[in-house]
């Protein structure tokens, strides 16, 4: 379980600077930050595995270009649930493979819906029949599928 | 579109997910994908020029790193999308920025060192635009795991 109470050092920050960008494609991909850190690179792995296992970072892994390799229809669900309905309908609805993301967020007054869920897949038919699928098992009606139709900007988050 | 074979495939869904912690990466890898080290550095090089491979690396997550994200969806007139869209992207601190069919056209992600910030950027966006936003953070996580399953 992660512990809330351990905080990042100064090295894990310089570590996560050094491999926000990626790390290269090679035999050895840990040794040029080993170098710059100091420390060995069993040290520098062994750290990646406690950052991950303390919650800084979610996964150490590929962002992957999903729309390179065809899965080019990603939806935004939105849907208006009723408030004392969110927590039972949130849990059905990260059930579903297709669903990569769900979170509920607020409502205002010329926007109702307040659980909204990604899906992503190969076509936008797909993803109509996700959100029918949702629709169905949650009895929840009244939703938007928001498509995007142009990608301005995405870099992960970072430090 | 690039072509992939079933390597490739394996390959993408192994990365995601399962990509091993250790010295050497790749060589562990290999020896699970069947091919040797070479081959696996080649193809990812590939991929990675093809655009189906961003980066490999950590995925932070912020609001335990001491930060703070929200989502914002911002009203944008037809005419002026493209003018807009590059006025958000000028933020360093706008992570994701999409184009949508809806009135609410222009959705985009924020993360920020605190609280304070967050809402100076989100000021700063709605002065330097003129158009109307909600502001979206999230208030229950019920889940958060892109990973693509590569068919």
């Amino acid at each position: 379980m992660s512990n809330d109470n351990v905080v990042m050092d100064e090295a894990d920050t310089r570590l996560l600077k050094l491999t926000q960008d990626g790390i290269p494609f090679v035999h050895s991909p840990f040794a040029m930050i080993s170098e710059e850190l100091g420390m060995t690179e069993e040290e520098v792995v062994h750290r990646i595995e406690q950052l991950q296992k303390n919650g800084f970072i979610r996964r150490f892994g590929a962002s992957i270009g999903h729309r390179a390799i065809g899965i080019t229809a990603n939806a935004m669900c939105t849907w208006n649930v009723p408030d004392e309905r969110v927590e039972e309908v949130g849990a059905v609805m990260a059930g579903f493979t297709e669903v990569t993301h769900c979170y509920e967020r607020p409502r205002y007054p010329d926007w109702p819906y307040n659980l909204f869920t990604m899906v992503h897949s190969y076509t936008r038919k797909d993803c109509e029949y996700v959100a029918q699928e949702i629709s169905r098992a949650t009895g929840i009606t009244d939703y938007k599928l928001l498509y995007s139709v142009r990608e301005f900007k995405k870099t992960g988050v970072r430090l | 579109m690039i072509q992939l074979d079933d390597i490739d495939k394996n390959i993408l869904n192994l990365i995601q997910l399962d990509f091993p912690l250790d010295v050497h990466p790749f060589e562990k890898m290999s020896f699970q994908l069947g091919i040797s080290e070479e081959e696996l550095l080649e193809r990812m090089d590939r991929l990675k020029e093809e655009g189906a491979v961003r980066r490999i690396g950590p995925v932070i997550n912020t609001k335990r790193v001491g930060g703070i994200s929200t989502l914002v969806a911002l009203k944008a007139p037809g005419s002026k999308i493209d003018e807009i869209a590059e006025l958000i992207n000028q933020h360093q601190e706008v992570s994701h920025n999409y184009l949508r069919q809806a009135d609410y056209n222009i959705w985009f992600t924020v993360s920020a060192a605190n609280k304070e910030r967050l809402e100076q950027i989100i000021n700063d966006l709605q002065e330097e635009t003129g158009c109307p936003l909600i502001d979206l953070p999230t208030k229950r996580l019920f889940k958060i795991g892109v990973k693509f399953d590569v068919k």
